[in-house]
């Protein structure tokens, strides 16, 4: 970044963090992705002014109306306004999606990293209980913490972060094992590091492409296991809109009124789009390796 | 003079499955303040391994430092903890590695790697270390205005300049360079040896240089050990060695270099290979090789004696 430099010597800590926000905006789907994001939170946040009717309008005098212009996306079997539920829905999932994945993420690599780092016993004994929770399906799993917490918004959380922490760490581990055969990490421990800073400070940031592309995908994830869960009554109760949950509650009606599935099925994609948009810029922006 | 390192009869192995692998067979040698001293020797003759013992980063568990002394200004470096350890390297002792290309953080800006050692060992402010850094910089000959810059976009010497004033930021007393410029071209090299010359006798530092080229050591040294399967066979001065050397196995090297001045058809190439590191003879490990060697070298254990002052060999055909 010559352009930005000042060419003095008070430049600087921050120039690093101002250099990746800089490319972060240079980078066109990026934007467009945290675009989306910023919208959805916007949307999360007033969603009492901004949704036309309440998420728990019930009126069965106008089941299935299709999408028109007073019901922008139609209405459901029990002639709730779609469009109003999504705006709500928009709460449930961008929380258990975004806080989910912080969770399984924060921890996956915690322990990847300490697995990865020290090897040996440390590693065969974290590897080898991640290697029991993979053999268990993570629904399964999430269904008998959901079904040991009962029912409950942050139940759910915790049992599907639970779900999806061996994949972490698995992910951690391996890139950690290849980041820390390199020289520069014996180059750190020569100048007196210790061992948490050489985690810290120079092997994880050498895995973040790995984990940040893990963990856009983990919200997408979390939003559609949170939505097996509801669907099978252990996740969020009815009426609360969520957008899984109305993805399977509207299931039976697929053949005659598509859209009741449509627009939730929309909404989830578009998150995910928007996210990973996100991520694969934020991964270029923190890599200087891309720069140009 | 005062000795500022002295390592004693330092042993160090490697478990590889059943075999132990004997890296380094009890070399001794010392050094004063100020002075450089070359370790020299073939791939494998476990100079890196000697250095590593001496910054007790010998990689465990298959690594195990076996038996000696170091003596940093008479505390044995062995006998601390890890802990400790980490107060002395990058402070008092620093290491440079050898390949440029891969002991830099490709995450981080160069500016903040030499800043790092700053942080870790004193107590000056982000601003202050930031200022020292780049005062280091421009010693080591890159423009401060490159602190932002990242490892990728600098070349091999440039790189190598950055892993030296990493090395150096925080003054270490004792500096150990391990093969410093056998990843650079010819001229880099040169500009790079004259660099740490200049910035050796300005800080005093002590220098243990690690490497196979001759041509270096009698660039940069004042003394010379060269080593052999783990062992110090000829250790003097640098002139000692270089105008008289006594070994068999010096004698080797010096006659596989070309010479300028002489019209040499084909280099004299030493016969063999080095002893298998995990059965090492009994006796003098250079014998199989060696042109004077009979039948009493290959069983009798080789004493280093002294032939001339401070002028070591482990040979006893010539002491």
């Amino acid at each position: 970044m010559k352009k930005s430099f000042k060419g003095n010597s008070k430049l600087v800590k921050s120039s690093q963090s101002k250099e990746i926000a800089y490319r972060l905006w240079q980078n066109k789907a990026a934007m467009a992705g945290l675009l989306i994001l910023l919208v959805y939170v916007f949307l999360a946040i007033f969603a009492d002014h901004l949704a036309p009717y309440g998420f728990d309008d019930q009126d069965l005098s106008r089941r299935f109306i299709r999408p028109s212009a007073k019901y922008l996306f139609g209405t459901d079997n029990l002639g709730r306004d779609i469009f109003s539920r999504i705006i709500y829905g928009t709460r449930i999932s961008l929380r258990v999606g975004l806080i989910s994945v912080a969770i399984s993420s924060s921890i996956g690599t915690l322990l990847g990293a300490i697995a990865g780092f020290y090897g040996k016993a440390v590693d065969n004994i974290i590897m080898r209980c991640v290697d029991v929770m993979l053999a268990i399906p993570s629904i399964l799993l999430a269904i008998s913490i959901a079904a040991a917490l009962g029912p409950g918004l942050s139940n759910v959380m915790i049992a599907i972060s639970i779900g999806s922490i061996p994949s972490f760490a698995r992910i951690v581990r391996a890139s950690v094992l290849t980041v820390k055969e390199q020289e520069f990490v014996e180059a750190a421990r020569s100048i007196g590091a210790s061992d948490l800073r050489i985690i810290v400070r120079h092997i994880l940031p050498n895995c973040l492409a790995t984990i940040i592309v893990q963990a856009t995908l983990g919200v997408a994830g979390a939003i559609l296991s949170t939505s097996g869960l509801s669907f099978i009554g252990l996740g969020i109760s009815p009426p609360t809109p969520e957008w899984g949950s109305m993805l399977s509650a509207g299931r039976q009606y697929i053949r005659d009124h598509g859209y009741i599935v449509f627009f939730p099925g929309l909404a989830i994609m578009i998150t995910i789009f928007a996210l990973n948009l996100f991520g694969d810029g934020l991964r270029d922006a923190l890599d200087p390796r891309l720069k140009t | 003079m005062e000795k500022l390192i002295e390592v004693k009869d330092l042993r160090i192995e490697f478990a590889s499955g059943k075999k132990i692998v004997k890296a380094v067979n009890g070399v001794s040698f010392s050094l004063e303040k100020g002075k450089t001293i070359g370790l020299v020797g073939e791939t494998g003759a476990g100079k890196t391994t000697t250095a590593l013992g001496i910054m007790n980063l010998v990689p465990a568990p298959a690594g195990r430092i076996r038996g000696g002394e170091v003596l940093f200004k008479g505390e044995d470096l062995l006998t601390k903890t890890q802990q400790e350890m980490r107060q002395t390297r990058g402070n008092r002792i620093s290491m440079i590695f050898q390949d440029p290309m891969t002991s830099l953080n490709p995450v981080f800006t160069v500016g903040d790697q030499i800043a790092e050692g700053l942080h870790l060992h004193t107590k000056l402010s982000a601003l202050e270390a930031t200022v020292k850094a780049q005062d280091m910089m421009e010693r080591v000959g890159i423009p401060a205005a490159r602190y932002n810059e990242y490892p990728h976009q600098f070349s091999g010497g440039m790189k190598q300049r950055v892993i030296i004033a990493i090395a150096l930021a925080c003054s270490p007393e004792l500096l150990i360079a391990d093969e410093p410029t056998t990843a650079l071209d010819v001229t880099i090299q040169a500009q790079v040896l004259d660099m740490m010359r200049n910035i050796r006798n300005k800080l005093n530092t002590s220098m243990i240089m690690i490497t196979h080229d001759l041509g270096v050591v009698k660039e940069i040294c004042d003394q010379v050990a060269v080593m052999y399967a783990g062992q110090i066979i000829e250790s003097g001065s640098l002139k000692q060695i270089y105008k008289n050397p006594q070994h068999p196995y010096t004698e080797g090297l010096f006659k596989s270099l070309p010479k300028i001045n002489e019209n040499t058809e084909r280099l004299i190439p030493i016969k063999g290979i080095m002893p298998d590191p995990t059965n090492l003879p009994e006796g003098c490990s250079f014998a199989s090789r060696c042109p004077i060697a009979d039948k009493s070298c290959v069983n009798i254990r080789q004493l280093s004696k002294e032939i001339e002052k401070g002028h070591f060999i482990r040979c006893m055909k010539r002491s």
